[in-house]
């Protein structure tokens, strides 16, 4: 097991060198100058070329990458913006702060809403699936069945508006999305969030629902499951440890992806309800040109994507002795 | 059912299993018989979709019960199995009656250890501690020949190899000492030489336990091994019945026969093509009219009269001996033997 | 048959599949010796069962000769030419000529295709134009395996299972081939079914000369259809002969104990000799030392542990028996089909 999680984050460390490397190249063939920008109204020539040297922006783009890369570890002086602590994931100059602590400021809300979002729509779609698993070809089953194909088929700008419209506006049962600290409030944290929450769960619910029913009705057909009955355990006790844990594996296995989705749709949900995370964040810094940040905010995400899955692996080794004794 | 003058263990009265399907209904079992005595094996012959292992999951209760409308009289110890509520049930299951299957890498859970279900189906008919079953894991492991059963028992069954697995399987469905043992082809996948280690394995543990056993199987060879009693059938219903040596050495029925001479042997002659039964297995949604084999038997013409397609034939039985077959007894005697599997047997 | 030409001839053919692991960089760490140095030939007309239990190496054999693997070592000459390594091009002419059946009737027919489309597939993609046309042949090929000629539109599933077992049989000869694998051809198949596939495999064998290696677990489906015999153990043959050489009168203790373990379905008043071997097979990723069936075999000494025996005639076999065993059986010890008393246990 040990062997297992240190060979995969050796390997999430090379996929992660890889994607910056990528990002860091097509970033630097935009046609953009980032000391121009940085320069103003008034610039001269010296100038810009000192700003150039500032920024190390002179140099050839593979010492750039280097130094940015060395930056994480050992942080990096930028001479006439100020000294950028490790992890120095570069400095925006739109902001004229390093990208990194930027990011320490928005990421909690993005964590925040995929998280308890997933919560939701984990308790609520493997609820439904295995009460429709257990009612197989009965009302309650094709009720959950269809439903949850509605939902599927929703978008989150749409359904965002319309819940934002009545249950907001119109009914006022829910408060504008907001962002509260979980440590300052937790009470305004969750009143805050919790429209954004039930919208996504509405959206992702729907494939819990169905793949913790096919999945539940295919353990409940294996051969084993017929052996434990065999053996004198009741149908509950069947449900729940057997069949069930062999349906978690590929539950498991898409909410890997699902958080991927969470993080990389933040864009779109945070637009949607005016919040400001990573996602709105990476919007802002497009349309500042703001390079570091945009970088800064694209490596993060991968970051965290390679993260969830190495977990989503090794809940999975967990769950399945075959996978981790094999 | 013959030789027996013992009260019989389990007795299986005219049973019928049918199942709606979205094409219709399904006759897998239709008018089925039989008594099993304790200490005795009932062997049960058959091919696909000839109903042996519906019959088996219906003793213990596994059918699917939506879609399942049930017939007869399932009577073990003179308890009827059929009218049992589910918790009556569960606690006959693993415990007075007990079943292993063919396949035992997927018949066994993947995600918990031998031990552990092992000690589980223990601990649900007895309340002994997790301490005790443990310990009662791993001596049932030992008597089935486990090697190192006190390391094994937190194996997981991928970690053990076939054999080792039926064996497991076995130490499972015995641990509560049963009086009914049901096995279901469970020794089909395996490879001769472990087929005939946990044949001997089972013969040895009905010897010491008195169980009475159920083996379906679809090969002759392993009944001849293993049963006391032959109970052939085909279409859901059962062609013949006697004893293992009736049954063998003088088959009344012309599927019996047919199943013999289509099978190659290891010292009959060799040079001339085996005899096969033409056709194939009949549907069960719509099955054949009259005798179900008609359409594949030999002997039709000599019958005459239409009779194997319009009327079923009776399984007349005397001392558990019994054929259902339209040819009259006279005949069969002569025209079997022109069949190869008699000459050479 | 030993006078016949020969079609293949095998020699030290073995296959090592890599087991990947290591840490923290994977590598190769080791390799399944599922064939480990086989010499056989294959007379042309001929057919050569190979018998042996699971994980034994036969079905691995089987594609290796087929050339859907590729050898790690030995020879395989097809006509006397090298296709051991033959690439893509150097093997189409050959592919036409070497055709194989598969177990399952089931998974090996494309369920999407008509019965005439799978069995005219072979002559598609070989731009092979029978006089007469490809649907003639179709027909013709129907003919032969027993089928109903007409039904050459029809899909796989309008088919049982035995019957779809006869459309491989007659995709397989749509080439006239030479010689033919059959992997397991009739296992899957219910018992009075097999017997059909038996007897049409033995018709196509004799009828239009077609060499087959016949792959089985089943020891009498194997005596039926072969005329010389194989028995393979972890990847090595233990004993190769005629067959009625090898079923009376086994050398090898394996065969002995494999041909003892079969159950037949007679009641007999004597029992027969019951050789119970103990254990199960060793894994072919670290197979025992010396002779390989030493670790379940009641004869075995140090020489066995040391000493690989060679696959020889060994003293009172016939020509062509051949037995990889320093103690083989002796003749005066009859074949266990026809001891009457229990003899050696395990």
């Amino acid at each position: 097991m040990f062997r297992f999680l240190v060979r995969r984050v050796f390997g999430a460390l090379v996929i992660l060198l890889i994607i910056s490397a990528i990002t860091f190249w097509l970033f630097y063939a935009v046609p953009r100058d980032p000391a121009m920008m940085s320069c103003g109204k008034n610039c001269t020539p010296e100038n810009l070329e000192q700003i150039r040297k500032n920024l190390g922006i002179d140099e050839s783009i593979v010492m750039q990458y280097w130094h940015w890369l060395s930056g994480i570890f050992a942080g990096r002086d930028y001479a006439g913006y100020g000294y950028c602590d490790a992890p120095c994931l570069g400095y925006s100059f739109a902001n004229s702060q390093p990208v990194y602590g930027t990011i320490m400021d928005r990421l909690p809300l993005t964590l925040s809403l995929a998280f308890g979002a997933a919560v939701f729509f984990l308790i609520i779609g493997i609820g439904a699936g295995m009460l429709a698993a257990s009612k197989q070809g009965k009302f309650l089953d094709k009720f959950a069945s269809s439903v949850s194909l509605l939902g599927s088929s929703l978008q989150i700008y749409f359904v965002g508006y319309i819940a934002m419209f009545f249950l907001v506006g119109e009914l006022g049962i829910l408060s504008q999305p907001s962002y509260t600290p979980l440590t300052d409030d937790p009470v305004a944290w969750v009143s805050g969030l919790l429209l954004p929450w039930l919208v996504l769960s509405i959206i992702f619910t729907a494939n819990y629902t169905r793949m913790t029913r096919s999945q539940m009705v295919e353990q409940l057909s294996e051969d084993y499951v017929r052996t434990a009955r065999a053996k004198g355990l009741s149908k509950r006790n069947v449900f729940f440890r057997f069949a069930w844990r062999g349906a978690m594996g590929p539950i498991v296995t898409i909410f890997g992806v699902d958080l991927g989705v969470l993080i990389g749709g933040a864009i779109i949900t945070e637009t949607t309800f005016s919040l400001q995370g990573i996602g709105r964040l990476a919007i802002e810094s497009v349309f500042k040109s703001d390079l570091p940040m945009l970088l800064g905010v694209t490596v993060l995400a991968a970051g965290a994507i390679v993260i969830f899955n190495i977990i989503v692996d090794a809940v999975y080794a967990l769950i399945d002795p075959r996978i981790r004794l094999a | 059912m013959t030789s027996t003058e013992q009260q019989p263990f389990l007795s299986v009265r005219d049973l019928k299993v049918h199942f709606s399907t979205e094409d219709g209904i399904v006759k897998a079992v239709d008018g089925l018989s039989f008594d099993l005595a304790k200490g005795k094996t009932l062997g049960i012959v058959g091919e696909s979709g000839s109903g042996k292992s519906v019959t088996n999951l219906t003793i213990l209760g596994l059918h699917d019960r939506d879609h399942t409308s049930i017939e007869g009289e399932i009577l073990l110890d003179d308890k009827d199995l059929l009218t049992a509520t589910e918790r009556e049930l569960e606690r006959l299951r693993g415990n007075k009656m007990a079943m292993i299957f063919q396949d035992a890498l997927a018949s066994l859970s993947p995600y918990h250890t031998i031990g552990k279900q092992i000690g589980e189906t223990y601990r649900k008919h007895t309340g002994a501690s997790k301490k005790e079953a443990r310990a009662r894991a791993i001596e049932m492991l030992r008597r089935v020949g486990i090697p190192q059963p006190e390391v094994r028992v937190d194996d997981y069954p991928h970690q053990f190899s076939g054999g080792m697995r039926q064996r497991a399987m076995i130490a499972m469905a015995l641990v509560c000492d049963p009086e009914l043992l049901i096995a279901d082809e469970p020794t089909t996948a395996l490879d001769v030489t472990v087929q005939a280690q946990i044949m001997d394995l089972l013969k040895d543990l009905q010897q010491e336990f008195g169980t009475a056993i159920v083996f379906i199987t679809h090969d002759l060879g392993v009944i001849a091994d293993i049963a006391d009693d032959v109970l052939v059938m085909y279409g859901g219903r059962c062609v013949e019945r006697g004893t293992k040596e009736e049954v063998l050495r003088d088959p009344q029925h012309p599927y019996t026969l047919g199943l013999m001479s289509s099978m190659p042997s290891l010292d009959g002659p060799v040079d001339v093509p085996l005899e096969p039964i033409p056709g194939s297995p009949p549907s069960l949604l719509n099955p054949p009219t009259g005798c179900r084999f008609h359409p594949r038997c030999a002997f039709v013409e000599k019958v005459g009269g239409g009779l194997c397609s319009s009327e079923q034939p009776v399984l007349a039985v005397l001392d558990g001996r019994g054929s259902a077959c339209h040819l009259p007894k006279e005949q069969r005697k002569e025209l079997f033997a022109e069949s190869a599997a008699i000459r050479h047997n | 048959m030993s006078n016949a030409e020969t079609l293949l001839d095998v020699s030290g053919l073995t296959k090592h599949f890599p087991i990947k692991g290591g840490f923290p960089i994977s590598r190769t760490v080791g390799a399944v010796r599922a064939v480990d140095g086989l010499d056989f030939t294959v007379g042309a007309g001929e057919s050569l069962g190979l018998v042996g239990e699971s994980g034994c190496g036969k079905s691995t054999t089987g594609r290796l000769i087929t050339r859907l693997l590729e050898p790690t070592g030995g020879k395989v000459l097809y006509k006397g030419q090298d296709i051991t390594h033959a690439g893509r091009r150097a093997l189409a002419p050959i592919r036409s000529e070497i055709q194989m059946i598969f177990q399952d009737p089931y998974a090996s027919l494309n369920p999407r295709q008509t019965v005439g489309k799978i069995i005219s597939g072979p002559m598609e993609i070989n731009n092979i134009n029978p006089a007469g046309g490809r649907e003639k042949r179709v027909r013709e090929l129907l003919e032969i395996v027993g089928l109903n000629p007409e039904h050459f539109n029809r899909f796989p599933h309008e088919f049982s299972g035995g019957q779809r077992q006869r459309i491989g049989v007659a995709r397989a000869l749509a080439l006239d081939p030479k010689l033919i694998v059959a992997d397991e051809p009739v296992s899957a198949l219910d018992v009075s079914i097999q017997a059909q596939v038996v007897n049409l495999l033995q018709k196509v064998q004799r009828e239009l000369g077609i060499a087959f290696v016949f792959i089985a677990h089943d020891l009498a489906v194997v005596r039926h259809f072969s005329q010389r015999v194989a028995v393979m153990y972890l990847g090595k043959i233990m004993e190769i002969a005629d067959r009625d050489d090898l079923y009376d009168n086994p050398r090898h203790p394996y065969t002995r104990a494999l041909l003892s373990a079969v159950p037949e379905a007679t009641v007999e008043d004597t029992p027969r000799e019951r050789i119970r071997l103990v254990g199960d097979v060793p894994s072919p990723i670290n197979p025992p030392s010396g002779c390989r069936f030493r670790t379940r075999c009641w004869k075995a000494t140090e020489k066995c542990a040391s000493e690989a025996p060679p696959l020889v005639q060994v003293e009172g076999n016939k020509a062509g028996h051949l037995t990889a065993c320093h103690y083989p059986e002796t003749d005066d010890v009859p074949s266990p089909r026809l001891t009457k008393s229990p003899g050696a246990a395990a």
